[in-house]
C-alpha cells in the first residue's frame, strides 16, 4: 500500500487551497495520507490541514528557521520526515516547484512534475511542451515518488475530516547561506487568482494602467479575481502576479472572461482547464475565439460599461 | 569570478509541437531548434554581470549529442568566453544533469551558476533546484532581478503571491524568469568570432556521473480539445447566456 506525505503550503496564517488539491491527487493514488505542516506558530494551520477529508495524520513541525518557506531549510526537514513514505507530494505552485525538486535530489530520485491524472500508484499523466502534449510517465519499481500536483487539474478535497495532529521537533537546523528578506504582495481584497471561481482578465488592448481599472471594477461587481495576459503585464498595466499563462499562473475557474486578449498559445495554456471561457475582442480573427465557449466580437471599452449596467 | 550558464537545445518556441500519431514522441523532424528561451535570459544576465566588471569569465555548458554544439556556438556569439559540451547520446533526466553539472563545478569552481527556470520542452523545472541541493548551496529560483553585493546576491523572485526578496551567499544557483532582462541579438561578426572561441567536449563517462533514470515516458498524446463555442451579438446576449448556464 502507498504511504503518502503531502508538504502543506501556507502563508503563515492560513493553509493554501493547493494542499487540499494534493489530497485529491493522493486519494486517486490510494493509501495512507499524512500531511506535514512546517513553519513557526502553525497550530491553526495544522488544524485546518487535519480537517481535510481522508487525511490520517498531520505532522506539525514548529521551528524558527522554518518560518519563511526557504527551500534549503524546508527540504532538509521534509526529507527527514518523508524517509518512510513511498510518495511525497507538493503543489506545482511556485512554492512547490521551488521546494520539491530539492527534496527529490536529496532523496536521490527525479521528480514527476505537474501530475494532472493518476493512472496508478506509480503511473501518471503530465503535460509537456506547454500542454501541447500529454505524456504517461511511470516511476521505477521501489523508487520513491516525489511529485508536484498540477493545481488546475484537481478539485480541493472537502473539509470534512478529523485527523490527529502530532507535534514533532525539527530535526534540521538553519542554513546560514540563504536569508529571507520579505514579500511584496499586490493582492489586496480580491479573491485569490488561483482559487477564484470567476476570473476577469485583461490584455494589451486595455492600453494603459488607468484603463485597467475597467477590469478591476467589473471583477469587483462579479466577485471575481483579476488576471492579465503577459502582454498586459509586460506593458506595465498591472503587476506580474496577475499574469495568467504558461509562465504565469495556470488556473481553472468556473468562469473566465478575457477582454482584449488575443489568445497566444502561452496564455491559452494557462486557462485550458477553465469551465467556461468567454472572449471579448474587437479582432474577429483573434485565436482566443478558437477556444472560447462564448465569443463576443466587440470593443471592450463599450462592452464593459454595458455589462456593468446589465449586472446592476 | 567565473559564471557557469546552462544551455539546452529545444524545439524553437514559435514551433507548434505535434504529437506523432503512434504516440512515440513529438515530431522533431526538420523542426527549428533553438536555445531554450529562459537559458538565453540566464546567459544575458551573466554577460551583463561580466560587463559590469563583477565576473571575469562566462562559460556556457550544454549536455547532449554533438548537435547541441550549435546552441553553444549561439551562446559564444552572444558573448560567452568559452563553451563546454558534456557529450551523451541519450538525453539525461534532471538528477543526472545536476550530477554532471556538479562534477563540472568541482573542476571550474564558479561563483555563480545561472540556469533558466525551466526548459520549454519537458517543462520539468528541476535541474537548478537539484544542483543546489547536491552542491549544498543556496538556490534562488524564478528570479526576475539580481544584484551582486560582494560575496552575496540579492534576488527578487516571482512567486504566486507577488515578489519575494531573498539574499544568498556565493556560490549559489540562480534560475531566471522571463522578466529578468531582454537578451541581446547576435550580430554576424559575433557569429564569425564565435567560431574561434574554445569549445571543449567532455564525454559524460569521463565525469563519472551515476545515471538515475527512475522515470520512464511510455506514451505521448495530443491534449484534449475544447468543443467549439458560440458567438453572441452583444453584452445583453452575453449576460443572458451566462445566466442560462448558471454562471452569474
Amino acid at each position: 500500500m502507498s504511504t503518502i506525505l503531502i508538504i502543506a503550503e501556507h502563508d503563515g496564517n492560513e493553509l493554501n487551497i493547493s494542499t487540499a488539491k494534493c489530497v485529491s491527487c493522493a486519494q486517486a493514488i490510494g493509501g495512507n495520507i499524512d500531511i506535514a505542516v512546517l513553519g513557526n506558530g502553525i497550530d491553526a494551520i495544522a488544524a485546518e490541514a487535519a480537517a481535510i477529508e481522508s487525511v490520517n495524520k498531520v505532522i506539525a513541525v514548529n521551528a524558527d528557521h522554518l518560518e519563511a518557506p526557504l527551500a534549503a531549510n524546508w527540504a532538509a526537514e521534509a526529507v527527514a520526515l518523508s524517509a518512510d513514505y513511498s510518495h511525497v507530494l507538493g503543489p506545482s505552485t511556485t512554492f512547490g516547484r521551488d521546494l520539491m525538486p530539492r527534496i527529490a535530489a536529496l532523496a536521490g530520485v527525479n521528480q514527476v512534475s505537474d501530475i494532472m491524472e493518476v493512472n496508478g500508484p506509480t503511473s501518471f499523466k503530465r503535460p509537456i511542451y506547454a500542454g501541447n502534449a500529454i505524456v504517461d510517465v511511470d516511476t521505477a519499481d521501489g523508487s520513491k515518488v516525489v511529485a508536484t500536483v498540477r493545481n488546475a487539474s484537481w478539485k480541493a478535497a472537502a473539509g470534512s475530516g478529523g485527523a490527529s495532529v502530532e507535534q514533532r521537533p525539527a530535526s534540521s537546523s538553519a542554513v546560514a547561506h540563504t536569508r529571507y528578506v520579505g514579500l511584496e504582495s499586490e493582492g489586496g481584497e480580491r479573491p485569490d487568482l488561483q482559487s477564484a471561481a470567476k476570473v476577469v482578465s485583461g490584455g494589451r488592448a486595455l492600453g494603459s494602467e488607468e484603463n485597467f481599472e475597467l477590469i478591476y471594477n467589473l471583477a469587483d461587481k462579479l466577485g471575481a479575481g483579476v488576471g492579465a495576459s503577459r502582454a498586459a503585464v509586460d506593458a506595465g498595466y498591472c503587476p506580474n502576479d496577475m499574469q495568467v499563462g504558461q509562465t504565469g499562473k495556470i488556473i481553472s475557474p468556473d468562469l473566465y472572461l478575457a477582454f482584449g486578449i488575443s489568445g497566444a498559445i502561452q496564455h491559452v495554456t494557462g486557462i485550458k482547464d477553465a469551465g467556461t471561457i468567454v472572449a471579448i475582442n474587437k479582432d474577429t480573427e483573434a485565436p482566443i475565439f478558437e477556444i472560447a465557449d462564448i465569443g463576443l466580437a466587440g470593443d471592450l471599452f463599450s462592452v464593459i460599461p454595458e455589462l456593468e449596467s446589465l449586472l446592476g | 569570478m567565473k559564471i557557469l550558464v546552462g544551455i539546452k537545445r529545444v524545439v524553437d518556441y514559435n514551433v507548434r509541437v505535434r504529437v506523432l500519431s503512434d504516440g512515440s514522441g513529438v515530431d522533431t523532424d526538420g523542426v527549428k531548434m533553438s536555445v531554450n528561451p529562459f537559458d538565453e535570459i540566464a546567459l544575458e544576465e551573466a554577460l551583463r554581470i561580466r560587463e559590469a566588471g563583477n565576473a571575469d569569465e562566462v562559460i556556457v555548458v550544454s549536455v547532449g549529442g554533438d548537435e547541441c554544439q550549435q546552441q553553444l556556438r549561439t551562446g559564444l556569439a552572444m558573448g560567452a568566453d568559452r563553451a563546454i559540451q558534456i557529450q551523451t547520446p541519450e538525453p539525461l533526466q534532471p538528477l543526472s544533469l545536476a550530477r554532471a553539472f556538479l562534477k563540472l563545478i568541482e573542476r571550474e569552481q564558479p561563483g555563480l551558476v545561472i540556469l533558466g527556470k525551466q526548459a520549454i520542452d519537458d517543462d520539468n523545472s528541476q535541474t537548478a533546484q537539484m544542483l543546489a541541493a547536491l552542491w549544498d548551496r543556496p538556490q534562488a529560483t524564478f528570479a526576475s532581478k539580481m544584484v551582486l553585493d560582494g560575496n552575496s546576491v540579492s534576488v527578487t523572485r516571482e512567486v504566486d503571491a507577488g515578489l519575494e526578496s531573498i539574499e544568498v551567499d556565493l556560490p549559489a544557483v540562480i534560475s531566471v524568469d522571463l522578466r529578468m532582462n531582454e537578451p541581446r541579438f547576435v550580430k554576424l561578426p559575433d557569429i564569425m568570432k564565435a567560431k574561434r572561441k574554445p569549445l571543449d567536449v567532455i564525454p559524460l563517462d569521463e565525469l563519472g556521473v551515476a545515471i538515475e533514470g527512475n522515470i520512464k515516458v511510455s506514451h505521448y498524446a495530443p491534449p484534449p480539445q475544447r468543443d467549439k463555442g458560440i458567438m453572441v451579438e452583444d453584452a445583453a446576449q452575453l449576460v443572458q447566456e451566462l445566466k442560462n448556464r448558471g454562471l452569474i
